[in-house]
């Protein structure tokens, strides 16, 4: 019994088929919580008014855009070296949804943005590595629906992604180097004093904890679709799709 | 070595796309820049650092896809790839000739046009030498870049959105450098860490583009 006996697909798709009910439920339970929970059981802040309840949507969407990068980048190093081809598939499934999060993320930012600094943009640090966060998204994606040869595009895409890597953190620090900032530092943090009330906490981690979850499902669902695709592909013997 | 050298840049050279069409290219844009902004002398100043440097970027860009599709599609890429040097090396200097037909040039005629907004000594010679030490960053990535797309059809369009964001770090270190350099700051430390991309991406990239021909021609 070990980790890898699921690069069988068909092992996965059991596991995943016994999983997916659990957590898709989980999913539904903990966002209804979180979010109910957040936006209308908090108190307002003092200086932010209602608006401060957009962090129940722009943080966790925030922290899934980024670590949707780390999954594909863990799934990518593993086809590499293990040639799991449903490691491919999850990093393939992966990247639409960390497109849509970087997405929700800014345009939640941007409404945050408008209420706080007044202006919808600013070229702030970090502001600018999200916009970039989405554009590595953009090629990644576009690179595997251009590739047609299936196990060339997941070799090519795993190879994008592991370069991608490290010039998205250089970049990250770049842009340090060009903008001052405008967005404040983490608010969160597991050791430091510094921290934002309880009453916003609480429901956040829940709301964290439901993006994680629901990323979780839409990755399970995604990877499933692909793999029921590549069966049909085969059956037909690579003739259309 | 020194013959695959030699051939990328005759060939470079004599098909006309990447030695004068970059070169050219990178002149329109900073001619054509001033049109587009107007007459303003202290704006321009103010932008041109950004100018230089992003028609030096696109310029690159837009000879890169060439670097190896005609021998794609003449098949002397597999001969490159049996050939008894081993690809990095191969990878290395065919970005080696794509520098010389590009960032080289670009380098070498950027100071002359700096004149054109008016630049003191001080800046042309860093406007000079971030572009030296930073294209042949861009070459690498370019490669890079060049390297995941061998075959596609769309590899043209595709190129740019694939690359672009890697050209982060090394736009703005670089512009940043020109632009300390036109206000009298210090410049060394945006200047080094600009230095410090190219390097990394010189010694590691040849290795990841090998996996990715080899991947491609599977």
């Amino acid at each position: 019994m070990s980790f890898w006996k699921f690069s069988n697909p068909n092992n996965f798709m059991t596991l995943s088929e016994k999983i997916l009910p659990i957590i898709s439920v989980s999913t539904i339970l903990t966002l209804t919580t979180g979010l109910y929970w957040g936006f209308f059981l908090t108190p307002e802040d003092y200086q932010q008014g209602n608006s401060v309840k957009i962090i129940f949507l722009h943080v966790p969407s925030a922290l899934i855009a980024i670590n949707t990068w780390f999954v594909m980048l863990v799934s990518s190093i593993i086809w590499l070296i293990r040639r799991h081809h449903v490691s491919a598939l999850i990093a393939k499934a992966a990247a639409p949804i960390g497109i849509t999060m970087t997405i929700i993320a800014i345009i939640t930012g941007m409404i945050w943005g408008q209420q706080m600094w007044g202006t919808y943009w600013a070229w702030d640090p970090r502001l600018t590595s999200f916009f970039l966060l989405l554009m590595f998204y953009i090629g990644y994606q576009t690179l595997w629906s251009a590739v047609e040869k299936p196990d060339s595009a997941a070799e090519l895409t795993s190879i994008l992604c592991v370069v991608g890597t490290v010039f998205a953190v250089l970049s990250r620090y770049a842009v340090n180097f060009w903008s001052q900032g405008l967005h404040q530092g983490a608010s969160l943090s597991l050791d430091k004093e510094e921290h934002i009330h309880n009453a916003f906490s609480n429901p956040l981690y829940i709301c964290m904890a439901g993006f994680i979850l629901l990323f979780l499902t839409l990755v399970i669902l995604r990877t499933r679709t692909e793999i029921l695709k590549r069966k049909i592909f085969i059956l037909l013997d690579h003739k259309g799709r | 070595m020194i013959s695959i050298l030699k051939r990328d840049i005759l060939l470079s050279v004599r098909s006309g796309t990447g030695f004068s069409l970059s070169l050219s290219f990178f002149l329109l844009m900073i001619i054509f820049a001033p049109l587009a902004i107007g007459p303003d002398d202290l704006l321009l100043k103010k932008i041109a650092p950004g100018i230089l440097w992003l028609s030096a970027l696109l310029s690159c860009l837009l000879s890169i896809d060439h670097i190896f599709q005609s021998d794609f599609e003449d098949g002397s890429l597999e001969a490159l790839i049996i050939a008894p040097i081993p690809l990095e090396s191969t990878i290395l200097i065919k970005t080696f000739a794509h520098w010389v037909t590009s960032g080289l040039l670009i380098a070498l005629i950027a100071p002359l046009i700096g004149v054109l907004y008016n630049f003191d000594f001080n800046s042309l010679l860093w406007i000079f030498l971030s572009l030296l030490v930073g294209t042949p960053g861009l070459s690498m990535i370019g490669v890079f870049g060049a390297s995941l797309t061998i075959g596609l059809k769309k590899g043209g369009l595709l190129l740019p959105v694939l690359i672009m964001p890697f050209y982060t770090p090394t736009l703005i270190f670089g512009s940043q450098t020109i632009m300390r350099a036109v206000d009298g700051l210090e410049v060394t430390s945006t200047f080094l860490l600009m230095a410090g991309i190219t390097a990394l991406v010189i010694a590691l990239m040849p290795f990841a583009a090998t996996k990715a021909v080899k991947a491609s021609l599977k």
